[in-house]
């Protein structure tokens, strides 16, 4: 925008009201860096006082305990990233799946109302996903689904110990619907980007059906997809409100699904507002901090890979 | 053009509004927050407060003990609300703190056992605390069926549900378990949000109510407030001088009377008193004030004076205890000090 502005040369042509424009539009662009930077300066500051104190050792330490001052993420660290795999490993195939239809097969109208729908999961609040969580999908797979897996299965420790409904299990599941519609919407995106011509090619050449959605979308599409998967990444790591309610919230290193757990967002939620001390506080914050990285980190990593997609079907 | 001349005019009447209500008296605010489990009955003093003094606005917002006593410390709150009172490691560079007590409250157990209807279960501080730190696992533990000889327990696994969320419910709760058994101090300790051993977390009374409701063998501490007003089973516990009690309003004044007979300052806690009929849960919560420039410091002291008396009536409708006589005159004698 701005160097657009400098082309045409705005100063010497000096229309008065396009250069008030220009610096009220730059001044909004700039403060959303300023708020941007600011923000995450912030928090640091905050959390200084907990990385001072455990250093490095805050991110490997598994014990949360505020009441004898040994304070460590690693545990909430791990609870995030399983509950986000888990729930990426059920949203992926779907969403792509999913996408492909619309795209594809669908016909148009069908597309469009599916297409609506799925979006529309996007716009329930994250609260109503955590009770529906609470009173529906937990006693449901506590009475019909854990009872099954835990006799069967119980020797792998995927599904070892007992188990309540609430806890990892039903928290991928919820993040699973939730970051759906964000992955499949995104898909569809890619998607469109490829050129038809090059499906075609495909198909001349005798490809069937399948062959064509193999190597020409998937494969074309995969940078574009992986930009989608880390965007539901993105969202799953921060979901905070869903996740609190079904997720048990114990501070837990446990291998097993069945196990309550705590994810970094979840444990900020639930003890932010009544912190014991001050350290308790600072830490609270660090796990903050840890959270705001890894989350620009996955976001930006998903716009670059989406971005770069753009650029290789665009020339 | 007309588009334009519409936006003027309507930019011009959007300050209309403000011309009347200047006019208006300029009303006294008057800003506070902390603890959560007496929001309900502070709400309802604001609003009956308001029905006298229509000149005075007072604000309560919820946002937790350890909130309050921060904001107010810093000076952004005029009081606050607390359930545990400020430590004097907070308080040491600060101004004068004065708190006063506006109701008692205590910690419930509850539990989830369909089998028994009816029954009251009995348990002792130190069985407690060894179930809650995940040493006797059933319920028909024979430590259990021992105090409970009339009660057929079921053999189900206990599960224990605690609150995820920081709170002065587990601070009361974690105070006395540790008072009672030094291992559960070792093992688990004391404080707003500890490590239990077991178990499932939930955010608020009303989550771990839920979840109570839902897992059969569960058991739980909770606001007796909320338990008296959900009508939850409560566990009678074994105080200082040997009798089982079950909480409610007329064992919590007995104990507020009985530490106010051993001359006893009511910020010391109220945890495992003497006296037949004293719960041993029990804990005042309390408005911390200090001095505030005119006119807001006359206007507060009006307010909270008002609470110390004629609000007391609306307690128990609202499942909050009343504080006992003795102790609102003692609390009122405490206010004169912040008068200018």
């Amino acid at each position: 925008m701005i160097s657009f502005l400098k082309k045409i040369n705005l100063k010497t042509e000096s229309h008065v009201g396009d250069l008030i424009f220009f610096w009220i539009l730059k001044f909004f662009a700039l403060l959303f860096i300023f708020l941007f930077i600011s923000m995450a300066l912030v928090i640091f500051i905050k959390s200084w006082h907990a990385f001072s104190q455990f250093g490095f050792s805050f991110f490997v330490d598994t014990s949360w305990d505020s009441w004898r001052k040994e304070l460590g993420a690693l545990a909430l660290i791990y609870g995030t990233v399983f509950s986000s795999l888990l729930a990426l490993l059920l949203a992926v195939p779907i969403s792509v799946a999913f996408a492909l239809f619309l795209n594809e097969i669908a016909p148009r109208w069908l597309a469009t109302c599916l297409g609506f729908l799925v979006e529309m999961l996007a716009a329930v609040p994250s609260i109503i996903y955590g009770m529906w969580g609470l009173f529906v999908l937990a006693p449901f797979l506590r009475e019909k689904i854990q009872p099954v897996l835990s006799e069967n299965l119980s020797y792998l420790p995927l599904f070892s110990g007992p188990y309540y409904g609430i806890g990892m299990m039903s928290a991928g599941i919820i993040l699973a619907i939730m970051i759906t519609p964000t992955i499949s919407s995104l898909c569809k995106e890619v998607f469109k980007i490829i050129p038809v011509t090059n499906k075609e090619a495909v198909l001349t050449l005798g490809a069937t059906r399948w062959e064509m959605f193999k190597t020409a979308i998937l494969r074309g599409g995969s940078s574009g997809i992986m930009g989608a998967v880390f965007l539901g990444f993105g969202r799953a790591f921060g979901e905070t409100m869903a996740v609190t309610m079904v997720i048990g919230n114990k501070v837990n290193l446990s291998a097993s699904l069945f196990a309550p757990s705590q994810t970094m967002a979840s444990i900020l939620a639930t003890q932010y507002a009544e912190a014991d001390s001050k350290l308790h506080l600072s830490a609270l914050t660090a796990v903050g901090f840890t959270l705001f990285v890894v989350s620009v980190f996955f976001n930006s990593a998903s716009l670059f890979l989406i971005w770069r997609m753009k650029k290789k079907w665009r020339t | 053009m007309f588009l334009k001349y519409f936006l003027l005019v309507f930019f011009c009447l959007s300050f209309l509004p403000s011309c009347f209500f200047k006019k208006k008296e300029k009303e006294l605010l008057i800003n506070g927050a902390g603890a959560s489990f007496p929001y309900i009955l502070y709400s309802k003093w604001i609003k009956e407060y308001k029905k006298e003094k229509k000149d005075v606005k007072i604000n309560y917002q919820s946002i937790g003990s350890g909130g309050g006593i921060r904001q107010f410390l810093s000076g952004t709150l005029d009081f606050g609300g607390t359930d545990i009172p400020v430590s004097s490691e907070e308080e040491k560079n600060q101004k004068k703190i004065v708190h006063i007590p506006t109701t008692l409250g205590a910690v419930a157990i509850t539990y989830n056992l369909a089998s028994l209807k009816n029954q009251t279960i009995k348990l002792t501080g130190e069985l407690l605390a060894d179930i809650f730190r995940g040493k006797v696992k059933y319920w028909n533990d024979s430590k259990i069926q021992e105090i409970n000889r009339e009660i057929s327990f079921p053999s189900k696994k206990i599960l224990l549900v605690y609150r995820a969320d920081g709170s002065g419910t587990t601070s009361f709760f974690t105070e006395f378990l540790s008072l009672k058994s030094p291992v559960f101090l070792k093992e688990v300790g004391k404080g707003k949000s500890v490590p239990w051993p077991f178990g499932l977390g939930a955010k608020g009374n009303e989550g771990v109510m839920g979840l109570v409701r839902k897992l059969e063998g569960a058991i739980s501490y909770i606001g007796l407030s909320y338990a008296i007003s959900q009508n939850l089973p409560r566990v009678a516990i074994k105080n200082k001088d040997g009798f089982f009690v079950q909480p409610s309003l007329s064992s919590l004044q007995f104990t507020a009377m009985q530490a106010l007979k051993d001359k006893e300052a009511y910020t010391e806690s109220l945890i495992d008193k003497k006296g037949e009929e004293s719960y041993p849960i029990s804990g005042y919560t309390f408005f911390i004030l200090s001095k505030l420039p005119e006119p807001k410091g006359s206007a507060l002291l009006d307010f909270v004076k008002w609470s110390l008396t004629k609000g007391q009536k609306f307690s128990e409708s609202l499942h909050f205890i009343p504080l006992p006589p003795p102790v609102r005159w003692e609390a009122i004698k405490k206010l004169s000090s912040l008068k200018n």
